[in-house]
């Protein structure tokens, strides 16, 4: 309940300030117009769409979920959480809020470039399903600790996508492949590989931050 | 009876290479007020902050106990009251909801009853549904000594209370720290006289710096 109470603090503080939304919706709308731009008329292969939705997700990712650490720093206000709640309820209530965020990003991004990308077929639908919901869940955990990792940095604008990458380029290559097999209809069985690979990078991801956070947060 | 017990064991803090300071070393075992003094830059605040449990010693340690139980580091926040001039609340939110949030997150019932009064005792109720950030500096701190006291602390560490606070403000917090010194353990740090004339027994930190 914990965790949820601060996750309704930090819902509650975005509808007043709007601080992730407004720069999550910007981003998204200017990286898929100017995706839209470049192509002009041009035919995309079939396959190289699946990786451009990967790259919107990435950079809309690295442009709003650093928020949840970074404004608490910002405004002063890290004190304030160290002395109401555990380390692991502030972790896991800043989780919350990035999952939420990160699942709801990403359903407007796909269905806004389903829209936009006619070449854009998905034959597996449930692959493609399994796919979005596992690489979410890695995207939101890997932005929370690093987010968490940058907020006591100066340059934290600069070194926040330069820290993400790394950490994310697995799940993002593995997101890539998925995405692309699920276009090919390819079936569970021959993508099961995959499917592992990005629950045990959610599982190492997972427990690396649970590890890490509490020495991260004090001092 | 509150039977809260700190003590500090060869405490010594420094910053890279600069020292603050060295072996320090108390026990806080009757209720009462306590008091840290010293020139600036002695290390109150940092001391304060390592009661407290916001940031580690280089060496030593800080011990809680109540009812000769020790409260380990991740529950201290439960127990202890915090306020200080670089203790920021939510500016986007009103007093009420700051407390009614806090409340939650500390996983407790938000109390209207105490809320309200507390509200009054610091001359804050008629302002309780505006917005942190329409108060004035002196009306900010004073809402850190509701939200020092709203979960019924076993213990109260003041960094500077009076600061920002005008002579009414003053009056009003120098009750309240009367009346929970009566029943808990209340450390103030301040280079003020009049903080420090509240205080029993007052610790100078320049004794501690080699």
């Amino acid at each position: 309940m914990k965790p949820y109470a601060l996750f309704k603090k930090d819902y509650h503080s975005e509808l007043r300030t709007r601080y992730a939304v407004n720069s999550l919706a910007m981003f998204i709308i200017v990286a898929l117009s100017v995706i839209l731009f470049s192509i002009g008329n041009e035919k995309v292969p079939q396959n190289l769409t699946g990786g451009l939705l990967w790259v919107v997700i990435f950079f809309s990712a690295m442009s709003g979920l650093s928020r949840a650490f970074v404004a608490e720093e910002d405004r002063g206000t890290t004190l304030l959480l160290h002395l109401i709640a555990k380390p692991s309820t502030i972790f896991n209530g800043k989780l919350l809020f990035n999952l939420i965020l990160v699942f709801l990003m990403n359903i407007v991004i796909t269905l806004l470039y389903s829209a936009l990308f006619e070449e854009f077929i998905i034959r597996n639908i449930l692959l493609f399903l399994l796919t979005f919901f596992l690489s979410n869940i890695g995207l939101a955990i890997a932005s929370t600790i690093i987010a968490a990792i940058i907020s006591k940095a100066g340059a934290k604008g600069t070194l926040y996508p330069v820290l993400s990458f790394p950490i994310l380029l697995p799940l993002i290559l593995i997101s890539v492949m998925l995405t692309s097999y699920s276009m090919l209809g390819t079936s569970f069985d021959q993508a099961l590989v995959e499917i592992m690979v990005l629950v045990c990078y959610n599982v190492i991801m997972l427990t690396a931050s649970y590890m890490l956070f509490d020495f991260i947060w004090k001092d | 009876m509150n039977n809260y017990y700190l003590a500090a064991e060869q405490i010594t803090k420094k910053f890279g290479r600069r020292l603050i300071f060295k072996d320090l070393n108390f026990k806080f075992q009757k209720n009462g007020i306590y008091g840290i003094t010293g020139i600036n830059g002695s290390g109150k605040s940092t001391l304060i902050k390592i009661i407290g449990g916001i940031i580690s010693p280089s060496s030593g340690k800080v011990i809680h106990q109540f009812n000769k139980e020790n409260i380990n580091s991740e529950n201290l926040h439960d127990n202890l009251g915090f306020v200080a001039p670089y203790l920021i609340m939510y500016e986007e939110f009103s007093a009420w909801e700051n407390l009614e949030h806090i409340s939650k997150i500390r996983g407790i019932n938000f109390n209207t009853e105490l809320f309200n009064s507390l509200m009054e005792d610091f001359l804050l109720l008629d302002r309780k549904n505006d917005l942190v950030k329409t108060y004035s500096s002196g009306m900010k701190q004073r809402l850190k000594f509701i939200f020092a006291l709203m979960h019924s602390p076993k213990i109260l560490l003041l960094d500077e209370p009076t600061s920002n606070l005008d002579d009414a403000g003053k009056e009003s917090v120098y009750k309240i720290i009367k009346r929970e010194g009566q029943d808990k353990i209340v450390v103030i740090a301040s280079n003020e006289n009049s903080d420090l004339d509240l205080c029993d027994i007052k610790l100078k930190l320049q004794d501690f710096k080699l």
